[in-house]
């Protein structure tokens, strides 16, 4: 079996710099990952990206694809990652099609939603629920939606929905809305919206689709009548496919100011990381810091 | 002889835009409808295939939801 010098995992900001570094350095590698762009591609407005005073999501997407394809990287992508085992010189990656080996590797995975965890959940995803405003809002115009979450992706997803939707429930477990206080100005301004403090969902349901929520409050449960659900109560690591490695209490990998892990060889980047903020530019950085220290790593073999 | 290939999409979707550059770049002509503005084109698309999740295509018939290259590739015979 070949060995890469470098396997990259994920292609978001952090795995595309990641690869742009690695190109330039010719290293030997690889890019494996289930999509192009991540959150970022996921994201409305960009308009704190260096030299782009303003982009949308999808076009830094296609211009992250350009570069890419400017340096020919290999890209396995639509592959998922399973498992990934060993350090040092040899590292073993296991995905849903294939097994790779390197000697260097950084993990670039990024984020993802976060679940509710309710009984009609996944029966009822892509049929009423779903995880993004941006892609899906637009079909529920004119309808009774419900945005889950009172924190800034919340808002956001609300602020949104407000010009599509007839009207806008924002249910969410804290006595207050979280976000930033000019996004919950605009919420609470719009004619549409209705604020449900202090409950949670605890189940979803419907027929052929999503049809109502019911929700628990201190005092009571109720039902609520909605044809759309949008969840938006936070974000997980995709981490889970890397049992050996360090990670804090929220399962974001650990990394020094080196990204290296606590692992030989491994290094990571990006939203995965504890690293404390999470923004497009900062995990570009951290990918391009990464893929210097894979460099480093396998020509002087110190870590 | 070319296949009646639809695409349901909307404009804010990265996989939709990525299912369109795939079939431009194999020179697939398709028809595309925007299922946020064209009402019709959304309750077709829902009737067809129980769910509200873009990208869909019809390829002669054939529903496929998502980008998945594989049966896209399988269904235009590339």
């Amino acid at each position: 079996m070949k060995t890469y010098d470098l396997i990259i995992v994920g292609a978001g900001p952090a795995g595309i710099t990641a690869g742009v570094y690695a190109a330039r350095g010719r290293m030997d590698f690889l890019i494996i990952s289930l999509d192009v762009g991540g959150q970022a591609a996921w994201s409305g407005d960009i308009e704190n990206y260096t030299g782009y005073q303003f982009i949308s999501g999808i076009e830094l997407m296609e211009k992250f694809q350009e570069h890419m394809r400017q340096y020919g990287m290999a890209f396995k992508e639509k592959e998922e990652v399973l498992e990934i085992s060993g350090s040092g010189n040899l590292i073993a990656v296991k995905t849903d099609k294939e097994v790779y080996q390197c000697r260097s590797l950084i993990i670039a995975s990024g984020k993802r939603s976060k679940e509710l965890g309710v009984p009609g959940e996944k029966e009822f995803k892509n049929r009423g629920l779903t995880y993004c405003a941006t892609c899906d809002g637009p079909l529920f115009s004119g309808k009774d939606v419900a945005v889950i979450g009172g924190g800034n992706s919340a808002l956001d997803a609300a602020l949104q929905l407000i010009k599509i939707a007839k009207h806008v429930y924002i249910v969410h477990n804290a006595r207050d809305l979280s976000g930033d206080a000019i996004m919950i100005q605009k919420v609470r301004q719009a004619p549409n919206v209705t604020v449900i403090d202090d409950s949670l969902v605890v189940a979803v349901s419907g027929g052929r689709f999503l049809s109502g929520i019911k929700i628990r409050s201190a005092s009571a449960e109720r039902d609520l009548a909605v044809q759309g659900v949008f969840v938006e109560i936070g974000l997980v690591p995709n981490s889970a496919f890397f049992p050996g490695i360090k990670k804090n209490s929220s399962n974001e990998i650990i990394v020094d100011s080196r990204n290296r892990t606590s692992l030989k060889g491994v290094f990571a980047a990006g939203d995965v990381t504890d690293v404390p903020e999470k923004q497009i530019i900062v995990a570009a950085g951290e990918g391009a810091k990464a893929a210097l220290g894979a460099f480093k790593f396998l020509a002087t073999g110190r870590f | 002889m070319a296949k009646n290939v639809k695409v349901y999409s909307t404009s804010t979707c990265p996989w939709c835009i990525r299912v369109k550059q795939f079939l431009k770049d194999n020179n697939i002509e398709f028809e595309n409808f925007d299922v946020s503005q064209d009402r019709a084109a959304a309750d077709e698309m829902m009737n067809k295939t129980g769910q509200m999740g873009v990208p869909v295509l019809d390829i002669e018939g054939e529903i496929i939801v998502g980008f998945d290259q594989e049966r896209i590739k399988a269904a235009l015979g590339l």
